[in-house]
């Protein structure tokens, strides 16, 4: 059985997981956007 | 307790409480940094340019020699991931994991060394063989346990880490130019220390995956999910073993539905850039159409996780149906656009598909955990993969070489194409009655329970087949 502290100590975790792997990805994401502006300018 | 005994699959059983949703993170750790491969072009350039540092200098590396650094780690991507498949499967998400951020990493060294004492063979060794192993043992590392652990939503879980891999060219690309202008001096390009850089930095991403990755208990089940009690028609409730799945008519179908999909797809992301400025001479200009590379490389990744997530509502079977008609009408319709001049419609038109080249890849695994079950999926996709070497062979030969076959027969460059599309669009044709052809799993292929049983139990151990 999981306690709420475990609860939340996880969702943390889920949280920091996903910033570690989102952040560079969401980086990479915009300056391919801003690249592909260009196409219609 | 030694550090390689934390690899093994046994240590990396989830506790209770532990949430699925680190589990797709850990995933994209790997797909993200092996993802790099797609943008291993903003190298080239500049390797050519060594030793002349302003111009290409008679002692530097051409591009023909530099262009089979990507066709060895592509090659040794298929080979990999179908012969260390098995391997990969039986000795659980970490351990492949680990293996390839050693991988990985250890071949940007060796390719950085081989960069600073200008030895090309070096570069092929390390990036091409030790990288290309990498590329195949991370690539399917994680495909089995995210099934595992979404049997509710296996396509959108695979979905999301086969996404990571059409990503990884996002943050490559820029991370390069500005390593290489940041470690570039007057007399001096910096690619091997980017090389340094970068291996460091994807060993290390890689090695947070491989730390946070965890397999499901054998009896979890998701909150609030109960399996299907009486099986699906093209969803098997047995599994198969990886040889004995080889054997079956089904797999040599998927292989061809796979590399026609491919095919089609490849030949024009490869030659996007040029096409549509030939096609559009003079309204797409190289800037213009670099920007339509760009956006042609979202939707591949974006379609990745759309698709691979439709799959589980519609079926992979369906999904499939959808690539091959939308595809065919997409790839008929091309030469129309040039016709007319409508450079919307046209990028229109090449953005669904690559939508759909991008979903293939991501619906594949959930399509074999259908038909062969979840215990061997891993290393049933290590061998599909062949498919994908198999079609980046025909795809770009198929463009490039009908496109000059057309040229030298005295068609206008605009209309170059128009063949090739109405060629792709034949092959999706074949795509779709491949697909038509798809029918359950004969039951003489199903490991037996007590096989499957032993065999998970035996953690590290060969499964005997039921059928061999």
């Amino acid at each position: 059985m999981t306690t709420n502290t475990d609860d939340g100590s996880m969702k943390l975790k889920v949280a920091l997981a996903w910033g570690f792997v989102g952040i560079p990805l969401a980086w990479g994401v915009i300056q391919t956007l801003i690249n592909a502006m260009k196409l219609f300018q | 307790m030694s550090f390689l005994s934390l690899l093994d699959r046994e240590h990396t059983i989830a506790k209770p409480g532990f949430s699925r949703w680190m589990v797709p993170p850990a995933a994209l750790c790997i797909h993200l940094c092996i993802g790099q491969a797609y943008a291993l072009s903003v190298f080239n350039l500049p390797m050519t340019k060594l030793i002349g540092i302003t111009q290409s200098a008679p002692e530097d590396w051409r591009l023909t020699d530099l262009g089979w650094i990507f066709t060895l780690a592509m090659f040794f991507l298929g080979t990999s991931a179908a012969l260390f498949g098995r391997w990969v499967e039986e000795g659980g998400p970490r351990r492949a994991m680990f293996t390839a951020a050693c991988l990985w990493g250890g071949g940007f060294m060796i390719a950085a060394f081989g960069a600073s004492i200008h030895n090309l063979w070096l570069i092929y060794f390390g990036y091409g063989v030790l990288g290309g192993c990498g590329l195949g043992i991370g690539y399917i590392s994680p495909v089995s346990t995210l099934i595992k652990w979404f049997p509710d939503r296996p396509g959108m879980a695979t979905g999301m880490a086969i996404m990571g891999f059409g990503g990884g060219a996002f943050i490559a690309s820029p991370l390069s130019v500005w390593l290489m202008g940041l470690f570039s001096t007057p007399t001096h390009i910096g690619v091997a220390e980017t090389f340094v850089v970068m291996g460091i930095i994807y060993f290390c991403f890689m090695m947070v995956g491989a730390a946070i990755v965890r397999v499901p208990a054998p009896d979890w089940r998701p909150e609030g999910y109960t399996p299907p009690v009486t099986a699906q028609k093209l969803v098997t409730k047995n599994d198969v073993y990886v040889y004995d799945a080889l054997k079956t008519p089904q797999f040599w179908l998927i292989w061809w539905v796979l590399c026609l999909n491919v095919t089609a797809g490849i030949g024009v992301l490869g030659q996007a850039s040029a096409m549509s400025q030939e096609m559009f001479p003079g309204r797409v200009t190289p800037v213009a159409a670099a920007g339509f590379v760009g956006l042609l490389s979202l939707f591949n990744m974006g379609g990745r996780f759309f698709w691979a997530s439709t799959s589980d509502y519609i079926g992979r079977k369906n999904t499939y149906f959808c690539f091959f008609v939308i595809g065919f009408f997409l790839y008929a319709l091309v030469p129309y656009t040039g016709s007319i001049g409508s450079v919307t419609l046209f990028v229109c038109c090449f953005l669904v598909i690559i939508s759909m080249y991008g979903g293939g890849f991501a619906t594949v695994p959930a399509y074999l955990k259908d038909m062969f079950g979840t215990r061997y999926v891993g290393a049933i996709h290590g061998w599909l993969l062949t498919a994908w070497a198999a079609a980046g062979i025909f795809g770009p030969v198929l463009v490039n070489y009908i496109r000059q076959y057309q040229i030298e027969q005295g068609v206008p460059k605009a209309q170059a194409y128009n063949t090739t599309m109405y060629i792709m669009a034949g092959l999706l044709v074949v795509g779709f009655i491949c697909n038509f052809m798809i029918k359950a799993v004969h039951s003489r292929y199903h490991m037996r329970e007590d096989e499957t049983e032993r065999s998970a139990a035996r953690v590290g151990a060969t499964a005997r087949p039921a059928g061999a």
